[in-house]
C-alpha cells in the first residue's frame, strides 16, 4: 500500500476546504466543508495521483450534543492504488448537502438510506425518497431523538389494502 | 338426534378427515424460521408424514399459512394480501416467536405478532422452533380441523359481502 497522499495533496489544493486531518492506525480522515465537497471528491476521483475511484460506503452519524449535529462519512477505495480513505462532513439540521452521485454512480441508493433514516436532503440528488422503510412512514427513526419502539408502540396495528381504501 | 343431523354430522366427520390429511402450505419463508421450514420437507423430518409437503407457490391452491418469520411493518400489506387470495378452507401457524408476538424485536418497524393482521389457529414459540416444532404445530393444527363442528366455517365468500 502505498503511503496516503491525499491529505498533503488537499491542503495543498484546497487550504480553506480542509479542517482536520487525523491519522489513526495507518487510517486516514479528513474534514471537509460541506459547501466544497463536491469540488473535494471530484479531485480525489479524478487526480491521478490519487484515484478514488470506488465508494465504498456513505453513512450518517447524529451526534444529537454537538453543533452541527450530524456528519457524513464517506468511505473511499483506489483500486489502483489500493488505498482507503475517509472524508467526514458536517451538515446542521435543516441544512442540505450537495449530491455525489453523479461523481459515484453507487452514492445514488447511499445517500437515500441517509436521507431515510436520518433526513439529511442531498441537493440534486436524481431520486431522494425513502428507499427501506414504507413511504408513508413519519420521521427518521436513527436520529437519536426517535423512540425505539416508535411512537404508535402498542397500538393496534392497522393494515389497509389498497383496494380497501 | 334425527337421521338427517346424524349424516350430515358424518359427513362433516368425513369432510374434517380429507381436509386434515392434506393441508398444504403457500410457500411463505420470512426470515429464519423459513429455514426450519425447509428442513421440516426433508428425509429426516418427513413433513409429508402429515400430508403436508405439497408447498405450493400459489397461495390460490393452498390451505395453511405458516409465517415462518419477522414481519415489518412493510411486509404487512403483502402478507394480509396473500392470506386474502387463499381460498376458505384455510388455517395459519404463527411459527417463530416473531410470528407470535414481535420476538426481541420491540422496535418501530416490526409487527409485534401477526395476529395483529390475521387470525390465527396455532403458535409455535421458538428462536427458531425446531422442525419438530412445526410437526407438533400441524399435529395440533390437525386435531383443531379433526374437531370442527358442521356449518361453523363460510366456505363461500361472495364480493358482495355474503357468505354461501
Amino acid at each position: 500500500m502505498a503511503k496516503c497522499m491525499a491529505g498533503d495533496l488537499l491542503k495543498e489544493t484546497f487550504p480553506e476546504a480542509v479542517r482536520d486531518i487525523e491519522e489513526f492506525r495507518r487510517e486516514t480522515s479528513i474534514t471537509i466543508d460541506a459547501g466544497k465537497i463536491r469540488e473535494v471528491m471530484t479531485f480525489l476521483k479524478e487526480n491521478e495521483k490519487l484515484c478514488y475511484d470506488l465508494l465504498l460506503d456513505l453513512a450518517g452519524v447524529d451526534f444529537d450534543d454537538r453543533s452541527p449535529r450530524f456528519m457524513i462519512a464517506y468511505l473511499l477505495h483506489s483500486t489502483k492504488f489500493n488505498n482507503k480513505l475517509r472524508i467526514k462532513t458536517t451538515v446542521a439540521e435543516g441544512a442540505s448537502l450537495d449530491t455525489v452521485s453523479d461523481i459515484w454512480i453507487a452514492a445514488d441508493w447511499m445517500e437515500r438510506e441517509v436521507y431515510d433514516l436520518f433526513g439529511i436532503i442531498f441537493n440534486n440528488h436524481p431520486y431522494l425518497r425513502r428507499i427501506l422503510l414504507p413511504e408513508d412512514f413519519v420521521g427518521h427513526p436513527l436520529r437519536k431523538d426517535f423512540p425505539v419502539k416508535g411512537p404508535d408502540f402498542g397500538q393496534p396495528l392497522q393494515v389497509c389494502l389498497e383496494e380497501e381504501r | 338426534m334425527g337421521v338427517e343431523a346424524a349424516a350430515a354430522a358424518s359427513l362433516q366427520e368425513v369432510i374434517n378427515w380429507a381436509r386434515k390429511n392434506s393441508v398444504w402450505p403457500v410457500t411463505f419463508g420470512l426470515a429464519c424460521c423459513a429455514l426450519e421450514m425447509m428442513v421440516a420437507s426433508s428425509s429426516t423430518y418427513d413433513i409429508a408424514r402429515f400430508g403436508s409437503e405439497v408447498f405450493r407457490p400459489s397461495p390460490r391452491q393452498t390451505d395453511l399459512m405458516i409465517v415462518a418469520g419477522t414481519v415489518t411493518k412493510k411486509m404487512a400489506p403483502m402478507l394480509k394480501r396473500i392470506y386474502e387470495q387463499m381460498p376458505e378452507p384455510k388455517w395459519v401457524i404463527a411459527y417463530g416467536a416473531c410470528a407470535c408476538s414481535g420476538g426481541i424485536f420491540q422496535t418501530y418497524n416490526v409487527v409485534q405478532g401477526v395476529d395483529q393482521i390475521i387470525p390465527v389457529d396455532v403458535y409455535v414459540p421458538g428462536c427458531p422452533p425446531r422442525p419438530e416444532g412445526l410437526l407438533k404445530g400441524i399435529i395440533t393444527l390437525q386435531e383443531k380441523i379433526a374437531a370442527e363442528p358442521a356449518g361453523q366455517r363460510n366456505l363461500v365468500s361472495l364480493p358482495w359481502g355474503n357468505n354461501g
